[in-house]
């Protein structure tokens, strides 16, 4: 029971979706699966805020070190929360006014937008931004070029920085016509034209073909590491 | 008092003096807004029973304007039927002082300078006593008002301040980090929730369960018809939250399941086409690709790159496919090949590794940008909000 059913679940929403992409029969089962799963996925989100609740909520009760963190995440989810799930501050949607909850929950100046724009935003946008720092560290601590592997390597990718700047543009205006093709710029076209796309098909082709073998073995109940060690 | 503390002290001293600065000069972060005014009125007069009534959803939804055309009765502001609400949408610095006469409008190419300068001189008289400016409410102009928005410029204050917590682990881990981390993590748990509930939940199972109650709720366009089916993503779903009760957590497999199930079996289909298949289709190309000149006659140096090109992209392929080829050995003609996959591997990393730091820098670029265009004012790339070049015209 706890195996078999789900071993079966798999199978079936699984094949119903192959299925239907071959037959117009079951076209709308997919379509319909679809649904199911987006539907899932989104409680899913639900499952993932309860389970920061409970983590922070108990890190809170216990006084653990850093317990004070925890207040503000439960803080900054619960406020969050509260002013996106009730719509505060949103004004009805233009078509239909007699109707109090029928605006844009993301609409502009609400302060889930707020939340949004002013926090969210600009503090994700400026963690993504500091590895810049941390990749250009880690560059000049890892990559020595001491064999032809790490040459193509490091030498690829200060063609392709220096080609998408205008200094790059710039050191190589000078060279004569019929050597245009060294142009800094245009070696940076070529190389993402013909050497970066064999690289690329190649891994595409890899990676689908790795995929399909593994969602065949879900499918088919070869791999069930997914359903764990069957303990609890 | 250690040195390095000194140090910081001073930094902050002069950061906050400079900011007293430029706060005193009216030349630092602000927001305003230009406001558009809705005004509706809902009729439930029925047009074919003259009298009687329509349902809340038959009711027609009218302009103030369109009313007074049709002659239908014109609640006051605060009445029912009346509904009427102020709409936002940011505008800059500059566009703001044109609006209220601050500075000179300036005029477009073939437009009268004159005329357009008077404008902006009403806008001003309106302004007065006020604090905002109102145009005249001429009819079927829509009614607008000019502000600073206090609500966004404390938000693009605290944007400012986020970014510099979270810039400050480049130092180490501090408290102003801590925190900011702290923040992201709610609000974006809380976010992708919130999306998740509007987007999918209440149309997608809600609406099909209990679609009159979502109709006459939060949306009244939808037609959806009661689908039992969807009882079983219902049940999945709260299976799947039994994943928080420790005695339960098995019962959570059966959703996961599913989840699995689909994502394995939409995944095979959408990789073998548009990847396995496509990609093979792309490869298969003309290795002698003839370039002709104006007169018709091959071109012998363009034909010999062209083809070239495409020759290069083969032995690419194959070259590289080879190498990912593990069931042999590498070693003879097979490891030579495959060498030569390495080398093109190496390019492609060496490109995505480029383009990798290409986009965190701009990244990094736009956050300061942020911090010296929209928030400190100290550079204008756009002539948004330098009064002085903005009062001469931009000149």
């Amino acid at each position: 029971m706890k195996r078999t059913i789900p071993l079966l679940i798999t199978a079936i929403g699984g094949f119903v979706l192959v299925f239907a992409y071959f037959s117009p029969y079951t076209e709308d089962w997919g379509e319909k699966t679809m649904i199911w799963f987006d539907v899932i996925a989104a409680i899913a989100f639900v499952l993932g805020g309860g389970n920061l609740l409970k983590i922070h909520l108990k890190k809170t009760s216990d006084q653990a070190e850093g317990w004070g963190y925890s207040v503000i995440t439960l803080l900054a989810f619960g406020i969050t929360l509260l002013v996106g799930l009730l719509k505060i501050g949103v004004n009805p949607s233009p078509q239909f006014p007699h109707f109090a909850w029928s605006g844009e929950y993301r609409e502009n100046g609400s302060p889930f937008w707020w939340l949004y724009e002013f926090a969210f935003k600009p503090l994700t946008a400026t963690m993504f931004s500091m590895l810049a720092f941390y990749i250009a560290s880690a560059a000049f601590r890892a990559f020595r070029a001491k064999n032809l592997e790490a040459i193509l390597l490091l030498g690829t990718a200060f063609i392709i920085l220096l080609g998408r700047t205008f200094a790059g543009v710039w050191l190589t205006d000078w060279m004569p016509e019929a050597l245009s093709g060294l142009k800094i710029d245009n070696l940076t076209v070529y190389i993402m034209k013909v050497f970066v796309t064999t690289g690329n098909r190649a891994i595409m082709i890899g990676i689908a073909l790795g995929i399909a073998s593994m969602s065949l073995k879900v499918l088919l109940g070869v791999d069930r590491s997914y359903l764990g060690s069957g303990q609890e | 008092m250690k040195t390095e503390r000194i140090v910081w002290i001073i930094i902050l001293v002069i950061a906050g003096a400079f900011l007293l600065y430029r706060a005193s000069t009216g030349q630092l972060g602000r927001v305003y807004v230009e406001g558009t005014l809705n005004d509706f009125v809902v009729d439930y007069s029925d047009p074919d029973n003259p009298g009687g009534t329509v349902g809340k959803h038959d009711a027609r939804v009218l302009t103030v304007d369109e009313a007074s055309e049709e002659g239908v009765a014109i609640p006051e502001v605060g009445q029912p039927n009346r509904y009427q609400w102020w709409s936002y949408k940011e505008q800059s610095a500059k566009e703001f002082w044109q609006e209220t006469g601050v500075i000179a409008v300036e005029p477009e190419s073939g437009a009268d300078p004159d005329a357009a300068n008077s404008a902006a001189g009403e806008g001003a008289e309106s302004a007065a006593g006020t604090g905002a400016a109102s145009t005249p409410a001429a009819a079927a102009v829509p009614q607008m008002e000019y502000k600073l928005s206090i609500g966004r410029t404390a938000g693009l204050w605290a944007a400012a301040l986020f970014t510099l917590a979270i810039f400050s682990f480049l130092y180490r881990d501090n408290p102003f980090y801590k925190t900011a981390e702290s923040i992201v993590v709610g609000v974006s748990a809380a976010y992708w929730m919130v999306v998740g509930f509007w987007t999918v939940i209440i149309p997608n199972l809600v609406g099909r369960l209990l679609p009159a109650m979502v109709k006459g709720w939060s949306m009244p366009g939808i037609e959806p018809d009661f689908e039992w089916t969807y009882l079983f993503p219902l049940i999945l779903g709260i299976m799947l939250l039994m994943r928080l009760s420790p005695k339960g957590s098995w019962i959570s497999r059966w959703p996961l399941a599913f989840i699995i199930g689909t994502t394995a079996g939409f995944r095979m289909i959408t990789f073998i086409h548009a990847d396995f298949l496509s990609q093979i289709r792309n490869g298969i190309k003309p290795l002698y690709v003839p370039q002709y000149t104006d007169a018709g006659q091959v071109a012998a140096s363009a034909t010999f790159w062209a083809s070239l090109e495409n020759v290069l992209l083969l032995i690419g392929v194959l070259s590289c496919l080879v190498y990912f080829f593990f069931s042999i050995e590498h070693k003879g003609i097979v490891g030579k090949t495959a060498k030569l996959g390495i080398w093109f591997l190496m390019v492609t990393f060496g490109a995505a590794f480029g383009y990798t730091v290409m986009g965190r820098i701009a990244l990094l670029a736009i956050r300061l940008e942020f911090l010296f265009d929209d928030w400190l004012w100290l550079i204008d790339p756009k002539d948004l909000h330098t009064l002085t070049s903005a009062a001469t015209g931009g000149g």
